[in-house]
């Protein structure tokens, strides 16, 4: 055994995010255009799901190119250039390479090799997972400033005659970059998962499947929609609430709330839950964006500042939850 | 102590009218909770949620299908009763 001991890594007291940035797909597509196929009408999807429109991609768009154009606003809006940046952590699950992961190629993009990147696999919590990592990085020392994306183009997964999800679906991305701080601006993070439910939104079947059964087609997704309501309704809740104690406040003290962008249903049972007091500036992106997985936090945060809903320094309740079951909720201050 | 089917009806009544609005007397055990009572799935969850708090019983997501009229929901609830 050697007598040397070895140095560890130490990095900031504390971490916030720095800036904030998204895009969203550039069509408009209304109830009306996917109603149809469902045999379903505007009033049926609106009342369900508090849905106008989403936005999707064109063909010509990836999810790298969606990533890609968020992640410079953010930057930008951080006062930073690609070169800044030693870390890339990448949420998505419309990302069609098994390998190399998004991140590595969008790094390059960005002008900041050579940072890690890595993708992370947590559906609809894939950003907030990220910014749970990212705060680590940061105050660890692993890392000074993470570039934490959460892009999707879900339209690639949907089936136009599917009534359980492919409606509620958008493409979009969002980015934030978190970096050090001389206060506090990311609580702890309350994270989970619940694989017993993994049926509860799933992919038709296995890219595998389609080796000895072509004819089943390209994957879509599906969920079980009167489970997924409950859980993210019900369940989600006390997940926020011990979030909020994890960072010592209450739902009087935050000035914002934003929920992942799953179904207006579900954020108005999640604010009846909580008990938020009416000042709380909820985030509703989801009415003209839909559900866009991963991209829908930073999307929905980035939203709320541009309207003025809510001012960069106040204190924000996010929580993401989806296909796993996983979850992760954490209070931050505003960019 | 187990709750009656009466008592059921009175509390799954309540329940029903705080998430829909509805007085607790149109709650009756013949009505269905879609056709009649004009209760979505989503709402029939938030429902059934309130349900097994209030009367301390699980009930399956893959039994709510089952649940269409209020008469089914006290039986089983009456039934889910340790």
């Amino acid at each position: 055994m050697s007598g040397l001991t070895i140095r560890q890594a130490a990095g900031a007291e504390h971490s916030r995010i720095l800036g904030i940035g998204g895009v969203r797909g550039e069509n408009v597509v209304t109830n009306d255009d996917l109603a149809g196929p469902i045999d379903s009408s505007d009033e049926w999807i609106r009342q369900r799901t508090g849905i106008v429109t989403r936005r999707r991609a064109g063909a010509d768009v990836d999810v790298l190119d969606l990533s890609e154009a968020a992640a410079r606003k953010a930057i930008a809006a951080a006062g930073l250039t690609g070169g800044d940046i030693d870390a890339v952590l990448f949420a998505t699950t419309t990302y069609f390479h098994q390998t190399p992961a998004a991140a590595a190629v969008l790094a390059d993009r960005i002008g900041a090799t050579p940072a890690a990147a890595y993708d992370i696999s947590a559906a609809c919590a894939g950003y907030a997972y990220g910014i749970a990592q990212a705060d680590a990085l940061v105050r660890s020392g692993a890392a000074q400033h993470v570039l934490v994306v959460g892009a999707e183009k879900m339209s690639d997964f949907v089936d136009p005659t599917d009534r359980s999800i492919s409606f509620l679906l958008g493409d979009g991305a969002g980015a934030a970059v978190v970096g050090p701080s001389d206060t506090p601006g990311i609580g702890p993070t309350i994270w989970g998962s619940d694989g017993g439910k993994a049926p509860a939104i799933r992919q038709t079947h296995a890219w595998s499947d389609l080796r000895e059964h072509p004819e089943l087609g390209w994957p879509t997704l599906r969920q079980d929609g009167q489970t997924v309501f409950k859980w993210a309704a019900f369940q989600m809740a006390p997940v926020a609430e011990k979030a909020l104690a994890a960072a010592g406040v209450t739902a009087q003290d935050v000035q914002a709330f934003i929920p992942h962008q799953a179904n207006m249903r579900i954020i108005d049972q999640m604010i009846k839950q909580l008990g938020l007091p009416e000042s709380v500036a909820v985030a509703r992106d989801i009415a003209e964006t839909g559900n866009t997985s991963a991209a829908s936090i930073p999307l929905a945060t980035e939203r709320l500042l541009a309207e003025g809903l809510a001012r960069s320094g106040d204190l924000a309740l996010q929580i993401g939850f989806g296909a796993g079951l996983v979850y992760a909720a954490q209070v931050i201050v505003l960019p | 102590m187990a709750y009656t089917e009466q008592e059921v009806l009175a509390g799954l009544a309540e329940i029903v009218s705080e998430e829909t609005g509805l007085p607790t007397d149109a709650v009756v055990a013949e009505k269905s909770f879609t056709d009649d009572l004009d209760i979505d799935s989503l709402s029939m969850m938030t429902i059934v949620t309130h349900a097994e708090d209030k009367f301390g019983v699980r009930i399956p997501d893959e039994e709510v299908k089952n649940l269409a009229t209020v008469g089914d929901a006290v039986s089983f609830i009456t039934g889910a009763q340790a």
